[in-house]
């Protein structure tokens, strides 16, 4: 066979691997919806679950999951700024970092049943925090942060030395170069991998199961006091998400229209996430233009 | 008449690790003039350059001796503050290293950072330095396009504007055009000459023409020494050194 056939057949190959990726996704995520949007309404987003008869929703699920959301990246956003930064621009090349470096690789790999079992024995029993919102946003937190710390790293690392040259033949101070040259240039990336981290968040049922907890008791959409019991805001409340939610329903579900329930809630699932990866990506390129433009 | 010196350097060393870099380096600047440092590749001239805004500080392992002085003051005191330093003795690289943000931004970074915040100073700051790097006519009308959709020579004007814009007492070049294309270094030669008279610059150079166009005294480097440092036309026309005359005459480097 002459190169050029070879080229052909292989170009071929790769474009019906890729056509296969892209068709099972589109089969997966139709189906997902397809199964599922019937069941969505406002109605369902909005009511409570009930366990016993039809008719329940998935509204405090759903306000569950972005509550923990945004506790977590409240959390983890400052560390990992601060754990990246520190890599990227600080860290000598010596052991410790390298050990730090090795615990953040190990850290990003662990299956996150482990890290529901360690926030479990750490958070809700150690710490007395119980089922809660705090032991669930500190286990995704252990979840999310090894990544978010890398992707700061690795964003920070990707604007050159010229740049960093540049800042501080300015005159500007080490510190005034991280903050005014490096990080804005790093910005879109960095904001990429957040929202992305997210969407991981928002999707993560086996970290929560044991932290959060399985359970979601009524709220009372009127009192935002923090300290109520049944305020929205309590942090000590426990807290089933809608991705564990799911779960449930599917291992031990007994109303009788469980089936639709989790059809439902995993096309609102699906959307989230979706709706996350697709900002990401709009995000970063729009925040990108305007950094760079002016 | 003697001139008043800006720079005055004597018997600097710099050692990268074990590999000592320059060897006892003698070399002062006069004030409002430009001063090329010319020699074949790796003889020491961006290091030597490096060391009189202290960049040669953020390499690790360089050790410097000697005595460095901006109008007296020993650089390398312990009580330098080397940001302010830099703020005196602006430096252009070989690459023009714009930020990714608005020409307009891109001016006014240290001015900014060093807190000035009214709109009218920034403004004028901006067109007074552009004209003065010769690139404001040519981006007047789009100061808030990102200066990286500009041409290589533009930028390096843009990011020699940048340096103008905080007035330093000596800008540092490093190989400002040999990026470019000969038009834009033109342009840039053409600039310099007017800045000469307000700036103290100093420029190294591989362009022999260059120093020779523009430059009012020489110095040749060769080997981490310096040869020879006299008036551009002297080096050019009746150097003292053998090694001085082979390397003008292109006999080697
Ligand atoms: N960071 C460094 N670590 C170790 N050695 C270095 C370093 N930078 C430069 N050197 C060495 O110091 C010597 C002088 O280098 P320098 O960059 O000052 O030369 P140069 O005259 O500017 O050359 P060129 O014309 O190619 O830019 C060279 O032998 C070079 O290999
Ligand atoms: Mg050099």
């Amino acid at each position: 066979m002459s190169a050029k056939s070879i080229d052909k057949l292989m170009t071929g190959m790769l474009y019906l691997i890729a056509g296969v990726i892209v068709l099972l996704l589109a089969g997966l995520l139709g189906y997902i919806l397809v199964q599922g949007l019937p069941h969505v309404s406002w109605h369902f987003l909005t009511s409570p679950a009930k366990s016993f008869e039809a008719g329940g929703g998935i509204g405090i699920q759903l306000f569950n999951s972005f509550y923990l959301l945004v506790l977590s990246m409240l959390i983890s956003v400052p560390l990992a700024l601060g754990a990246g930064i520190y890599l990227a621009e600080y860290a000598k090349k010596n052991w410790v970092t390298d050990v730090v470096r090795t615990a953040i690789e190990i850290l990003s790999s662990l299956p996150s049943v482990v890290v529901g079992l360690f926030g479990f024995l750490v958070f809700v029993l150690q710490f007395k925090f119980g089922f809660s919102i705090l032991s669930g946003a500190l286990a995704l937190t252990m979840f999310n942060l090894p990544l978010l710390t890398r992707n700061v790293e690795d964003s920070l690392r990707q604007v050159g030395f010229t740049q960093r040259e540049a800042g501080l033949a300015l005159g500007l101070s080490r510190w005034e170069t991280v903050v005014h040259v490096v990080i804005p240039e790093a910005l879109p990336g960095i904001l990429t991998g957040m929202i992305l981290g997210a969407g991981r968040v928002f999707g993560e049922a086996a970290a929560l199961i044991y932290t959060a907890g399985q359970s979601a008791p009524a709220l009372n959409f009127g009192d935002w006091n923090p300290l109520h019991i049944a305020s929205p805001l309590n942090p000590f409340r426990p807290a089933e998400t809608l991705a564990v939610h799911i779960w449930k329903i599917n291992s031990e579900g007994i109303q009788p229209d469980a089936a639709a329930v989790s059809a439902g809630a995993s096309a609102v699932l699906i959307i989230a996430v979706l709706a996350f990866n697709l900002l990401a990506r709009w995000g970063g390129n729009r925040l990108y233009k305007r950094m760079t433009a002016g | 008449m003697a001139k008043e010196k800006v720079i005055t350097s004597k018997d600097v060393h710099l050692y990268y690790g074990d590999f000592e870099a320059l060897k006892g380096i003698d070399l002062d600047f006069n004030k409002n003039e430009i001063t090329a440092l010319i020699g074949p590749s790796g003889c020491g001239k961006s290091t030597y350059l490096r060391t009189l805004n202290r960049m040669n500080d953020l390499i690790p392992g360089v050790k410097i001796t000697g005595d460095i002085r901006l109008r007296g003051q020993d650089i390398y005191a312990s009580q330098q503050d080397v940001v302010q330093l830099r703020k005196q003795v602006g430096m252009v690289f070989q690459q023009p290293n714009p930020f990714p943000f608005s020409i307009y931004d891109n001016v006014v970074y240290g001015l900014r950072l060093a807190g000035v915040k009214d709109r009218s100073v920034l403004d004028e700051a901006v067109e007074t330095s552009l004209k003065q790097a010769a690139i404001w006519d040519e981006v007047k009308d789009k100061l808030h396009d990102s200066a990286l959709s500009l041409s290589g020579g533009q930028q390096q004007r843009v990011v020699i504007g940048r340096v103008l814009a905080v007035q330093p007492e000596v800008i540092l070049m490093d190989e400002p055009t040999s990026a470019l294309d000969p038009i834009s270094s033109t342009q840039i030669e053409n600039m310099l000459l007017e800045l000469r008279g307000q700036y103290t610059i100093i420029l190294v150079t591989h362009n022999m023409h260059q120093a020779s166009r523009i430059s009012d005294r020489t110095a040749f480097f060769l080997q981490g020494r310096l040869i020879e440092f006299a008036d551009t036309k002297k080096i050019f026309l009746d150097p003292t050194e053998q090694e001085t005359s082979d390397y003008i005459s292109g006999r080697f480097g």
